[in-house]
């Protein structure tokens, strides 16, 4: 246990000191900041000016110690854009995406379990077939097609749902929020299923699959022979066991909802950093997209890496059997 | 090579390929009992015939200003316009171009893209696992890390990556010129590892076999035995992710470009058209955006339930 999270760890380490090593050369090498700050009438003071402020005319190495320095303490410069600091920025962008993400890996989790067992149970059910066609066109169908069906249904020509932004927040002075207020909820709820669906598809076809494996095994005809009730040997038994693959995908599926926010919040202007991170790609704002970078290698890899000493944790199999902890 | 006759027992003479042997043997005969892959493979044809054949098909050339005309602007489809009478299929966007030409025209786009991006991947992907595999040691330890953190990623994130650095190397004048370019860049370089993953799992496999073992002791070169022995038989796997990946591709490439950062507006794709679409949803002209969304739809689903047959098709475990 113990050289298998040494191992996890370092492997970690060495994904961020690469994704480091990324974000630093893109703000080495890539576009110059100075014709993206400032206008056409610039003076060759101003640019000097600018440069000086942003530490551009030091030389290679003073430049990537500090930004090392600098990142390791959040701070990222100032916004080739905004011309304010990166990091000011995403503290301010995050608790939009966090809350987005939070709902819909919720309702990813909750529906995409609940329906992978009603299928896997009901095999043969038309409603359950239904639900697998379904599920089929919700893989095929790209999320930002799935937001953009929803806004035309839902907001535009059935009015109920706003199609864009978080509606009323409420500021709590470190982090605002949408849940306290009702159009916060109501502008909610559409994000949420476009960033859901996807996951919530997954997670049921994969809930299904398991469910239908453990049900064949001995252990659960043992169960009925010994005349449990179904209830309890679908609940209590079969799903049991079912849950660590579901765990895993689950865990590094969190990490692609974060990453997948960037299509719905640019669908819904939801005013989160993804949002900042495709405005960023599109006027070539190096620091906010180093930054964002960082910040979402540092929540994968640390996702990742609970997720697989969790996975440790639960299946007490994998530790007699080191090599299929590591078998992925 | 020799003039020697071939004295090797009947069954290892002139062994056909795998492919091939699948290909005469269950392949077919599994295509025409599977009703779903039929009609997948026929909506991949017609829509592909569809985006080759488009300057033949299409009846308004969307690219050319000349042919257009602004009276013709948000024409309903199928029917005539006020003011000038024509008629368009699938109605008029608000330039008054036709938009089943704009399809036409911008599913060449989406399939050249995800084609060229998926062939860059696969040919990284396999060359890498080949390698990995078959040299072992510290090039594989090397490739292997690296798709591990690449993996740790989720494509698309990648993907979007790719673009932007490489929109800030271009200067901004060349950025449209290049921009479909950068997105087969971005796409192909985004989506290696699983073709990596796959190639070197199967060559490590094949590598111990008896075939290989003999090629060598024969005295075939190293290139020789991994290009000409062991890849045709590590092939099945690779197809079988090539046409998802297709698929990812496709729905890749229409997600950067719906996001604004892939084919310019100059050179729409299904994406570019879908955001153009959304923009004139509000004000009731749905067919800006529902005919390319629907094309898009059926074009990624298609190839996904063709990849998934196929990996049925191709997998002898599930052949009961």
């Amino acid at each position: 246990m113990l050289a298998f999270t040494i191992r996890r760890v370092g492997q970690s380490i060495l994904v961020l000191l690469v994704t480091g090593f990324v974000a630093f050369s893109m703000f080495t090498y890539v576009g110059d900041p100075i014709d993206n700050m400032l206008g056409q009438e610039r003076t060759q003071a101003d640019i000097e000016r600018l440069r000086d402020q942003l530490g551009l005319d030091q030389p290679f190495f003073v430049q990537y110690w500090n930004f090392l320095k600098e990142a390791a303490q959040g701070n990222f410069g100032l916004s080739y854009r905004q011309g304010r600091p990166v990091g000011e920025i995403l503290v301010e962008r995050l608790p939009a995406t966090l809350e987005l993400a939070f709902v819909s890996g919720l309702m990813a989790l909750i529906g995409g379990i609940g329906l992978g067992i009603f299928t896997a149970i009901r095999k043969s059910g038309a409603l359950s077939s239904s639900i697998m066609a379904l599920s089929l066109i919700g893989v095929s169908l790209p999320t930002f097609l799935i937001g953009v069906l929803l806004i035309y249904i839902f907001a535009v020509e059935l009015g109920w749902l706003p199609s864009f932004g978080r509606g009323q927040v409420v500021d709590l002075g470190f982090w605002t929020t949408g849940f306290l207020t009702v159009s916060g909820l109501k502008a909610l709820i559409l994000p949420a299923i476009t960033l859901g669906l996807y996951q919530m598809t997954l997670i049921m076809r994969l809930v299904r699959t398991e469910m239908l494996e453990v049900l064949r095994t001995d252990y659960i005809r043992f169960a009925r022979a010994r005349g449990l009730r179904e209830r309890a040997i679908n609940f209590r038994h079969a799903l049991k066991n079912t849950l660590v693959p579901v765990i895993t995908v689950t865990g590094l599926q969190l990490g692609s909802i974060i990453a997948f926010a960037i299509i719905t919040e640019t669908v819904f202007q939801w005013p989160g950093v993804g949002l900042l991170f495709i405005n960023a790609i599109q006027f070539v704002d190096i620091p906010v997209m180093a930054a964002y970078l960082m910040m979402i290698s540092v929540m994968f890899v640390g996702i990742n890496l609970i997720v697989d000493l969790l996975y440790f944790a639960i299946d007490p199999r994998l530790r007699v059997d080191r090599s299929a902890a590591k078998g992925h | 090579m020799t003039d020697t006759p071939d004295h090797r027992p009947p069954e290892m003479q002139a062994r056909p390929s795998r492919l091939r042997r699948a290909w005469e043997s269950d392949f077919i005969y599994s295509f025409t009992r599977s009703p779903v892959a039929m009609v997948s493979a026929f909506v991949v044809v017609v829509l592909v015939l569809g985006a080759v054949f488009a300057p033949l098909i299409a009846p308004y050339d969307p690219f050319n200003p000349a042919s257009l005309n602004l009276m013709n602007g948000f024409t309903p489809p199928g029917t005539a316009n006020q003011f000038t009478g024509d008629v368009f299929v699938m109605g008029s966007d608000d330039q008054g171009r036709d938009v089943f030409s704009t399809i036409l025209y911008g599913m060449r786009i989406s399939l050249f893209v995800g084609f060229a991006a998926v062939l860059l991947a696969m040919t990284i992907g396999v060359t890498l696992g080949l390698i990995a595999a078959y040299v072992g040691g510290w090039v594989e330890t090397i490739i292997m890390r690296i798709a591990d953190v690449q993996l740790t990623f989720p494509a698309i994130l990648v993907a979007m990556l790719i673009f932007g650095i490489a929109q800030g190397i271009t200067p901004p004048e060349y950025r449209d010129q290049v921009a479909i370019w950068v997105l087969i860049l971005a796409i192909g370089l985004s989506d290696w590892v699983q073709f990596a993953r796959v190639v070197r799992g199967a060559t490590l496999v094949e590598k111990n076999r008896e075939y290989v073992q003999a090629a060598r002791l024969v005295g075939r070169s190293g290139n020789a035995i991994m290009l000409r022995h062991i890849l045709p038989n590590v092939l099945n796997p690779v197809l079988v992710i090539a046409t998802i990946s297709l698929a990812l591709a496709i729905i890749a490439e229409a997600t950067l470009s719906f996001l604004g950062v892939g084919a310019p507006p100059t050179k729409p794709s299904l994406g570019t058209l879908i955001r153009i679409g959304q923009e004139f949803m509000f004000s009731g002209e749905w067919w800006i955006l529902i005919f390319p969304s629907a094309t898009l739809l059926a074009l990624a689903l298609s190839i996904n339930l063709l990849g998934d047959w196929l990996r049925d098709a191709l997998n002898p475990k599930l052949r009961a």
